[in-house]
């Protein structure tokens, strides 16, 4: 127990490249600090105004992008459900996003060959959230403010701090990918136990 | 014959769709406690608990379990001897309307595949008639989230592949799936009808209840063997490694034609959610 207590390691915004280099695939980190919020319709947008050569809503040096779309908040509270979509419909924008500065992407499921090069290539780490914990996820919202693209409602761009949020290095910038790594854990342990018994 | 007024039906869609997006039914929570409790893995274990935990705040607080309030489906089973007074489908589209508004349900329809202007009130809902004797109406409501709809499919296998090839085929769509459904999922499965009926029995599949296996006993040994083979593939919740890749399989048929062998496998993430009532 102790051992596991230990692992967690803390992190801030914006996240500095020696940080995010420390953090291993299977790391389980807490991150506070202001995060922005942005999903298909948003990552549309902003590749148009790259095309452009536009400023982008968001500052993207050192910053991560939360890839969710939540429930409207109630009256009296911050935001409603807000758990990880899918990354893998981000794939062929996160490149030059992170080629622009952007550090660390929260979501959930597989991610391409190319963003995983990109993320070496820049030092960028790729953070799981639990899909469909959203009810839970949103304790850890303290503030949400759209900043971009009102018009997309649950998919506009929001600027939120988030304290403590709990999540898992899925890839880092090595390349070391969790979903590799865990399910080759598991199933040598569950060899080992049957073969034991 | 029996005369049911729509407002009727658009209350119950109304309470329903609410209902459903923030209480998890009782059978997929005996689901989850028991693999949670069987999952040998710590890292899994842990995971699932905090899958407890978000099912157990939401409804709490009166909040969607999931951000993913899905598209609306709604089964209908309705009995020939029913006269509905007014627009039935204007009725459930006005429930899913009304139930997303006073729900603080979020708006996940756009009106167009290509356009993908949203709908802004996650009308319209998908519904499916069932027509029976008799004067029963009964309705199912179940929002289901595009993350594990998105990694469904459909395969026109040949009747020589036969078993081999509907297992191979199921066990290949949860491996590729991998972590994106959400899991521990649920999977259902079709077999047999045409290209478009199969993936309508997937989808009926996973309307059954977590617990119940199919009647027949070799579509039940069958259920029971592939969940065996998807919790050898060690994916785990989430996708992190461990037992519990997914909770049931569930396995629906029908007759098929002498070339054919249509398989659909509809994934379905934890966060499972069906409601059904008699109106």
């Amino acid at each position: 127990m102790k051992e596991t207590l230990t692992k967690i390691k803390t992190i801030t915004t914006p996240l500095d490249r020696d940080t995010a280099r420390t953090l291993r695939c299977g790391d389980e980190v807490l991150l506070t600090g202001e995060i922005y919020t942005a999903r298909d319709a948003a990552h549309m947008r902003l590749m148009e105004l790259s095309k452009n050569g536009e400023r982008f809503p968001l500052p993207m040096e050192g910053a991560i992008i939360y890839y969710v779309g939540p429930t409207p908040e109630k009256p009296g509270t911050v935001i409603g459900s807000a758990g990880p979509t899918t990354s893998y419909r981000m794939d062929s924008t996160a490149p030059s996003l992170i080629a622009k500065g952007l550090m660390g992407m929260i979501g959930k499921g597989k991610r391409s060959a190319e963003v995983v090069e990109a993320m070496k290539a820049h030092g960028a780490v790729y953070l799981g959230a639990i899909g469909g914990a959203g009810a839970l996820i949103a304790r850890c919202i303290e503030s949400s403010e759209v900043i971009a693209y009102e018009d997309l409602s649950a998919e506009a761009v929001r600027k939120l701090f988030v304290r403590d949020m709990p999540l898992t290095v899925i890839i880092d910038s090595l390349g070391n990918n969790l979903y590799d790594h865990g399910r080759e854990d598991y199933l040598s342990f569950n060899k080992q136990q049957s073969e034991q018994r | 014959m029996r005369t049911i007024i729509s407002d009727r039906i658009a209350d119950a869609v109304s309470e329903m769709c609410i209902e459903a997006n923030c209480v998890l039914p009782d059978d997929v929570r005996r689901c989850i406690l028991s693999s949670r409790d069987a999952e040998v893995w710590p890292g899994a274990r842990a995971t699932l608990d905090r899958i407890v935990e978000n099912f157990e705040i939401a409804e709490r607080a009166v909040m969607p379990i999931c951000q993913d309030t899905g598209v609306t489906c709604v089964f209908v089973t309705i009995g020939q001897d029913v006269h509905v007074v007014g627009d039935i489908n204007e009725a459930i589209n006005e429930g899913v309307r009304r139930g997303s508004k006073e729900g603080y349900l979020r708006a996940s329809l756009v009106a167009d595949p290509l356009c993908r202007k949203n709908t802004g009130d996650n009308t319209p809902a998908m519904i499916y008639y069932d027509i029976v004797p008799g004067d029963a109406f009964k309705l199912t409501v179940a929002p289901k989230g595009f993350g594990s709809e998105n990694m469904s499919k459909v395969a026109m296998l040949k009747p020589s592949d036969g078993l081999d090839g509907v297992i191979d085929f199921v066990l290949h769509t949860v491996e590729e799936a991998g972590a994106n459904p959400c899991p521990p999922i649920f999977v259902g499965v079709g077999l047999g009808g045409t290209f478009d009926k199969a993936a309508l029995l997937a989808k009926k599949a996973l309307m059954r209840s977590a617990d119940d296996a199919n009647p027949d006993p070799f579509y039940a040994d069958l259920e029971a063997s592939l969940l065996e083979r998807i919790n050898a593939l060690g994916i785990g919740p989430q996708g992190f490694g461990g037992k519990t890749t997914a909770l049931a399989v569930h396995v629906e048929v029908m007759p098929t034609h002498i070339a054919g062998l249509p398989v659909a496998v509809n994934l379905n993430c934890h966060v499972a959610r069906h409601v059904s009532r008699d109106v």
